[in-house]
């Protein structure tokens, strides 16, 4: 990392980290079934791009760390603060930081195509939980450099859908990020809403935006996701109109208000079960002597 | 706020006639007694004030001042008079006595209630101190009386039940230390100069019984001879004199003098040489130092910039010579010797006064201490135990491996269909679920056309402009949109609620109506599953009373100006689903009710 004279840090400069999803099924599914709402790929990256060289701009100081998000892996394909002499672009055609960005995607793709070959069966979820690991371990040791630093953000663009299977690990990266105030914006330019994000911006006190014309993609991005932690006290930003926490318990997906809860793992049931079904743990009848593993408790109701 | 106590001067009159006894009336909160001037007098009243039934007194104007006590017939007829010198005295009086009488009642009512409200006993006897804690808690906190005078008073609570929910704030009182203890003097004794009258070589020194014990305390020397040679060698007079002696060598620094003088009186001797039981003392401590004590860690504190350490002794003159080095004391050491005895507080709980008392009682307290303490060998190898955990390494220690079941989830995807759902519901999408991405293509379709889209960009550069005008200009409108909207929905700037925006009456009704919900839904909650009989009385009228709050959300809702109208109805909402969540519960156990007796029962009560 290129050492800044730290002492010029001041309030306003950041350390954005942007997550790609690269997703191959989504963008190819998007390009073949070429719909006229969503978004193609290189729509997509010129969009991204530009958005990237305009937080370089605003301010010279402010530090730009991209992400790939891929299905079998995850990687840092750029990182502003690591650029090495500003060469020329190789045609002439693309900005010179632009083509060094999209040569490290492509690397990044086949990396991540070579990966998924021992798979016989693809996998469509992107892996947030890892790029979102990634992005808190590069900003835990910015943390580390001392007390000036630049204010570091995380900015999700998703459009594949939440994979179920990372919930545990996307939900400590979420807390994780909320310990140490990095707030996650999140950008989702699938079809569909995700749960993932909308929890991950409400706890960490980020944005969450699903814009509805995905052509003007740029135009979302610098007008929401560019301004820094410090401007986010003074302008207004979309803010969801909250977030429904209530549970719906894990036999019959139904949304409960009181219930049963495992209290090793926190699973929820509507009535009382024998056995946990997600971790095993074998519940005792309610006798004084209970051991505090097999405790069942009542949930409070969620109001 | 007002006082806890009274004191007044007030005549103790058996009737309005008696010509009545001067004393002094002290009323407090819990009792009221009157002591009379004259201590031959036989009259002592001393009046419990839950024993006080009603009061009465004089108009202001008449003849005399009165205050009537009314008491409980069965401990008193009649009652206690009292007859003050001014209106305005008897006024003090009288205030302070309803008021106590009201907050008496207001929990003793609150009592009776329960009792007759819930079916099983009350057996809490609450003690006076505990009592006027709750009555304190009370009074410190608006929000807390408001909820307790509207659910315990008029009975939907009862009192055992509302402060059972709130047992942290009557721990705090119950943790509460005991009084506080006057240790020694931080002075030291040294201070106390002798006197000198200047015409005669006459030296005074004053000794109280305060000096004598801290003498004690602090040179154990002297007090071994005290008790050794008082009374049996010489006479307290005697033995102080020779003492005083001592200390008035010392104070002259005439270390040779001190050294004649005690070679020819051996009981002088023991005041002037060095006090070997301190110094074997001082030895056994050094022993017991934590062997991990950072000495260099205090260099940075300071006690050097006040000249002489702020105490009238001389230290700078006091130069050290070896052959009378036994006679001297040096400030060091009787600055750190006192310092030591002050911190140690004092221990001992006899009156002062008689010196052989106080120097018995030293002498059992040292005792008791010696024997308590843990023997020379167990504590030497308990400090090398200590030693060697210090210096350990972490490196080359053993990892401290705690046996451990791991936690092994099946299925991580049902925690993530449990609150899926609702979440995206939440932002009125109609697509929920997560719906596989269009799977039609294999992985090498997939990365294949992904890697030439690629290429195709870096091949022939962006399609410019990125973004057309009238894109981004709907964009704009459209986020304005949005965020205007929402501004009018949810407040101004991050930090406004809406509250701030709703006018101050209608804030506080809703503030208020939600800590009632709150309260009682707490109640209602915690009471299912009803294994009792009194807990089935309990959520009824809980229930109840949470019905009656229903009609005056509405109410609110209501008459909410048209401004605010929308604003309240959002407020109100979650609280109506709330309370419409216990009803449904309400009912459906109460259908499930004829089939209880098959319920298992469980340890929940
Ligand atoms: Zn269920
Ligand atoms: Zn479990």
């Amino acid at each position: 990392m290129a050492s800044v004279p730290s002492k010029l840090y001041s309030d306003d400069v950041s350390l954005l980290v942007v997550l790609i999803d690269t997703n191959p099924f989504f963008w190819g599914g998007v390009n073949t079934t070429n719909a006229s709402s969503s978004l193609s790929f290189s729509t997509f990256i010129a969009h991204v791009l530009s958005f990237i060289n305009s937080i370089l701009l605003l301010n010279q100081l402010s530090q730009v760390v991209v992400i790939a998000t891929g299905v079998n892996s995850c990687n840092y394909i750029y990182d502003s603060s690591s650029q090495t002499v500003t060469e020329n672009s190789e045609n002439g055609i693309i900005p010179a930081r632009s083509s060094q960005i999209l040569r490290k995607l492509e690397e990044f793709v086949s990396a991540d195509e070579q990966l998924s070959k021992d798979l016989s069966q693809a996998r469509v979820f992107s892996l947030l939980s890892g790029s979102l690991s990634l992005a808190l371990c590069y900003i835990q040791r910015v943390f580390r450099t001392g007390s000036l630093h630049p204010q570091p953000r995380i900015l999700c663009l998703q459009g594949s859908p939440d994979g179920p299977e990372q919930y545990v690990a996307v939900m400590n990266a979420i807390f994780s990020a909320q310990r140490s105030m990095v707030p996650i914006d999140s950008c989702v330019i699938g079809s569909q809403h995700s749960a993932f994000l909308q929890q991950a911006s409400y706890i960490t006190a980020g944005v969450y935006l699903k814009p509805q014309h995905l052509d003007g993609l740029f135009q979302y991005l610098s007008t929401v996701f560019a301004t820094d932690l410090l401007s986010r006290s003074v302008l207004e930003l979309p803010k969801p109109a909250g977030v429904d926490f209530r549970a719906s318990c894990f036999c019959h997906k139904k949304t409960i208000d009181m219930g049963y809860i495992c209290s090793v793992c926190l699973s929820i049931f509507c009535k009382h079960h024998k056995k946990c079904s997600t971790c095993g743990s074998v519940f005792g009848e309610a006798h004084p002597e209970v051991t505090s593993t097999s405790d069942k408790k009542r949930k409070t109701p969620m109001a | 706020m007002a006082s806890r106590q009274v004191v007044m001067r007030a005549k103790y009159k058996n009737s309005v006639r008696d010509p009545g006894i001067q004393g002094v009336l002290i009323m407090m909160e819990d009792k009221i007694s009157f002591t009379p001037d004259d201590p031959t007098s036989s009259v002592r009243v001393n009046i419990e004030v839950k024993s006080i039934k009603s009061l009465k007194f004089s108009k202001e104007g008449s003849q005399r001042a009165l205050l009537n006590l009314i008491l409980d017939p069965d401990i008193k007829e009649g009652g206690c008079i009292f007859e003050f010198e001014k209106f305005s005295d008897r006024d003090v009086c009288r205030d302070f006595v309803s008021r106590v009488l009201a907050k008496l009642q207001a929990l003793q009512s609150s009592v009776k209630d329960s009792k007759t409200v819930s079916e099983r006993p009350v057996d809490e006897q609450l003690s006076t101190a505990e009592m006027r804690h709750r009555m304190k808690l009370l009074q410190e906190n608006i929000e807390l009386q408001k909820l307790h005078k509207q659910f315990v008073i008029s009975g939907v609570l009862t009192e055992a039940e509302f402060w059972a929910t709130r047992k942290e704030l009557l721990a705090v009182h119950a943790s509460k230390t005991p009084k506080q203890r006057v240790g020694f003097k931080s002075a030291m004794i040294a201070d106390v100069r002798p006197l000198t009258d200047g015409r005669s070589n006459l030296v005074t020194f004053n000794l109280t019984p305060e000096i004598i014990h801290q003498i004690f305390a602090e040179k154990p020397a002297v007090h071994k001879a005290y008790l050794s040679f008082v009374p049996r060698k010489m006479s307290e007079m005697d033995f102080w004199k020779k003492y005083c002696r001592a200390e008035y060598l010392h104070k002259t620094k005439n270390a040779v003098a001190a050294a004649a003088e005690a070679a020819d009186d051996e009981e002088l001797a023991v005041f002037l040489k060095h006090d070997e039981i301190l110094a074997s003392e001082a030895r056994r401590k050094l022993r017991r130092v934590d062997p991990t004590l950072d000495m260099e860690a205090d260099q940075g504190d300071d006690y050097m910039h006040l000249p002489d350490h702020g105490i009238f002794r001389d230290g700078s003159k006091e130069t050290i010579d070896t052959e009378y080095d036994e006679y001297k004391r040096t400030l060091a050491q009787n600055l750190n010797r006192h310092a030591a005895v002050v911190l140690e507080g004092r221990a001992l709980d006899v009156e002062l006064g008689d010196t052989q008392t106080v120097a018995e009682a030293l002498f059992r307290y040292k005792q008791s201490e010696l024997a308590t303490e843990t023997s020379d060998e167990n504590s030497t190898q308990e400090r090398l135990e200590r030693l060697s955990r210090m210096t350990e390494i972490e490196d080359l220690q053993d990892s401290h491996n705690l046996p451990f079941a791991p936690l092994c989830i099946k299925d991580p995807r049902e925690y993530f269909d449990s609150q899926q759902a609702n979440a995206v519901k939440a932002l009125g999408d109609t697509e929920i679920g997560t719906k596989p991405v269009n799977c039609v293509l294999s992985t090498q379709q997939a990365y294949g056309s992904l890697k030439i889209i690629i290429s195709e960009i870096k091949e022939n550069g962006f399609s410019y402009p990125i973004v057309k005008p009238d894109v981004a200009l709907k964009v704009l409108n459209g986020l304005t949109q949005h965020l205007s909207s929402t501004k009018h929905h949810l407040g101004k700037s991050p930090q406004d609620t809406v509250l701030d925006r709703l006018p101050q009456r209608t804030r506080e009704e809703l503030l208020h109506h939600w800590a009632c919900i709150q309260e009682l839904l707490k109640h209602f909650w915690s009471s299912y599953p009803i294994t009792t009989k009194s807990l089935h009385t309990k959520v009824s009228r809980v229930k109840d009373a949470l019905s009656e709050i229903y009609p005056k959300l509405q109410g609110i809702k209501e008459s909410a100006q048209s401004d605010f109208r929308h604003q309240v109805s959002l407020l109100v909402q979650p609280m109506l689903q709330a309370l419409d969540a216990a009803f449904a519960h309400y009912d459906a156990e109460m259908q499930k009710r004829p089939g209880k007796s098959a319920e298992r029962p469980n340890g929940y009560a």
